[in-house]
């Protein structure tokens, strides 16, 4: 017992570096940001009073917050499952010893190189109606490209996010699930070969199966981003458009520039403690529900 | 129970594997030609590198030979996918799929193949019988033993009944005891199969043990085909006479042993020390083994290994002793091409 307590300064001095940038950047604003919660401010935002905790059941229950969440899980709905099988899809294609191969790959992974502001401008442009390739190109076939705009439509404007999203997150998954696959073993293809199994009956027992912990990794940071989700709606539609506002998610209700709430401190800090507290327990859900499911190795 | 379906002779004919192209091509099987009669089982034997793998997994499919003709049966195979070619292959690792249960990994073949369930209960549960695994169906691969899992890897092969059985180092990942046991069974289990099996291994002692016949290579040439005795007693060149046995063959230069211009290898059971005649040499290590006695000399700069009876009276260290050997005992080769000279 006694030396224990003798290393105790030691441990503490050991410990300081990462407790002090923990503390500094992420335990002492969050304690602050579920204080700010409380407050309910005026339209200036100079003025506040203490709402008390009751305020962050009034937000979740309100229909702004409602609305919000409601298109952030939209958006997710669309980011993940199709990033996923896309990441998944280029990845497998990429990975064969083919003349060249190279070349694919380095273009596959380049939007992990990409800002999702620079990615969002891309798209920004592209989509635009007026001197847009896409519209350009393609308006015979769908009219709402050039009248209003995939980004100016409020039944297009999501999926079009969704797709700048998809976009920028491609690269990042397809690196992560190449780099699984180069650690299966060679063996488990050739054995499943030489029983028989094409190419279809390989992909679902041997690929898939041992891509599983990495599927589920990224799965989680899919989510997490797309619950995040705030540049490329502020450069691509701000929330917009009005008056539905179907790209108004969490993420920008906090932070965005025509958020219904941009002056009041106080909502805004209920709002991302809610944002947090809903990403908590999705990623508790995703972890406790599929990792029954994945096998890690033995 | 017989498993094995029809007659599986394989038939290899001036097979050339070659690998990359132009200049940086390296050959890793030359021109071999080997006949594996049904139900031959049939060792590859050489040290790593020597193209004896290569030369399995292109019969089993995985490879395509560059030139040579490769039949199973009456049928040539060189372009035929492995699932048409009644080929199971069990690998140095096991290839287990982690994921999957013992039964699931033994069902799989099964299952590619669109066998019912029950079928494929039923015929799982064979297979498992006959390697003792039925207590271990419900576990994964992680939790089972390294000689579990090599069962589980030789019930997956045998659960479809293949022609022909190729198997690459299977009993390398096992300690040495484990390893001793599941030989025994090997042998067992290919008298109960009746089955055709090619078996790749760099372990003499496996080849001896296990084989009917036995392939020796040495870097993508085939050396010697013969019984396991054969190879050991008549080795047809000095590479399987230094590759087989322990210790290896002593083989001296021309000269050294006898007034001829061959090489001479003798094995170190058939030398003796004498009082006089034979090649002087001097006593440089005694090994006392227990049942054997080594006693390592040198003559004239050449390394020779004498092994001696337990009881045998044991030399000094740096003694000078004689060797000699009956003639039935020499074995002679061209020291230009290192092979036999036979009379």
């Amino acid at each position: 017992m006694k030396r224990r307590w003798r290393q105790f300064p030691v441990a503490i001095g050991m410990l300081a570096p990462s407790a002090i940038i923990l503390g500094v950047f992420v335990v002492y604003p969050l304690i602050h940001s579920i204080q700010l919660g409380h407050l309910r401010c005026d339209a200036t935002g100079t003025r506040c009073r203490d709402g008390g905790w009751i305020q962050y059941v009034d937000v979740f229950r309100s229909n702004e917050f409602q609305h919000a969440l409601f298109n952030t899980i939209g958006l997710a709905l669309m980011t993940v499952p199709i990033g996923l099988v896309l990441g998944i899809g280029l990845a497998v294609l990429a990975d064969r010893h083919l003349r060249g191969i190279g070349f694919f790959r380095t273009v596959f992974s380049s939007t992990v190189a990409t800002s999702v502001a620079v990615a969002s401008l891309i798209f920004f442009v592209l989509l635009q109606p007026e001197v847009g390739l896409l519209p350009h190109l393609f308006h015979g076939l769908f009219p709402v490209l050039k009248d209003p705009g995939l980004l100016r439509d409020p039944n297009t404007a999501m999926p079009a996010v969704a797709l700048s999203s998809i976009w920028a997150s491609l690269g990042f998954t397809f690196i992560v699930i190449t780099a699984a696959l180069q650690g299966i073993p060679r063996e488990l293809y050739e054995s499943a070969f030489v029983d028989g199994a094409g190419g279809w009956t390989r992909f679902t027992n041997v690929t898939l199966p041992m891509l599983g912990p990495t599927i589920l990794f990224t799965s989680v940071v899919l989510t997490t981003r797309a619950f995040q989700a705030y540049a490329e709606i502020a450069l691509l539609t701000g929330g917009g458009p009005d008056p539905e506002r179907p790209t108004q998610t969490v993420a920008y209700l906090i932070y965005g520039q025509n958020s219904l709430v941009k002056n009041d401190i106080g909502l805004k800090s209920t709002s991302a403690v809610l944002l947090f507290l809903v990403l908590l327990v999705l990623a508790f859900v995703q972890f406790r529900g599929l990792d029954k499911r994945v096998h890690y190795g033995s | 129970m017989t498993y094995c379906s029809g007659v599986a002779q394989v038939r290899l004919e001036h097979v050339t594997k070659s690998f990359g192209e132009g200049d940086q091509a390296t050959t890793a099987v030359d021109d071999v030609s080997i006949v594996v009669e049904d139900r031959d089982f049939m060792i590859l034997l050489g040290p790593s590198g020597c193209g004896k793998s290569t030369l399995l997994r292109m019969v089993a499919g995985l490879e395509t030979p560059t030139l040579g003709e490769i039949y199973i049966g009456d049928v040539k195979v060189n372009n035929i996918e492995p699932k048409m070619r009644d080929v199971a292959m069990v690998f140095q690792s096991y290839a287990l799929y982690p994921h999957k249960t013992a039964q699931a990994n033994i069902e799989f073949p099964l299952k590619v193949r669109g066998a019912s369930k029950v079928d494929r209960a039923a015929k799982a549960k064979t297979a498992a019988e006959a390697l003792g695994l039925t207590e271990y169906l419900d576990r994964k691969p992680g939790q089972l033993s390294g000689g579990q899992r090599q069962r589980v890897a030789l019930a997956r092969a045998i659960v479809r009944q293949p022609a022909v059985f190729c198997m690459d180092e299977p009993l390398s990942n096992l300690d040495a005891k484990l390893r001793g046991e599941t030989r025994a069974e090997l042998v067992d289990l290919h008298r109960r199969l009746d089955a055709t099996i090619l078996y790749v291994t760099h372990d003499q002692v496996e080849a001896m043990t296990m084989g009917t016949r036995v392939a020796v290579m040495s870097r993508g040439h085939l050396q010697q085909i013969g019984t396991p005795h054969e190879v050991y007693a008549k080795p047809e060149t000095v590479f399987v006479a230094t590759f087989i046995g322990t210790p290896p063959m002593n083989v001296m230069p021309a000269g050294l042993f006898e007034r001829s211009e061959a090489l001479v290898g003798v094995r170190a059971e058939h030398l003796e020390l004498s009082a006089n005649g034979g090649v002087p040499a001097t006593v440089r290590m005694v090994e006392q083994l227990g049942h054997e006695t080594l006693v390592i000399c040198d003559a004239a700069g050449t390394r020779i290994v004498v092994r001696q009876d337990a009881e045998a009276p044991v030399p000094e260290i740096g003694e000078d002793v004689n060797l000699t050997a009956a003639e039935a005992y020499r074995h002679r080769f061209d020291p230009a091409t290192e092979r036999r000279i036979t009379e």
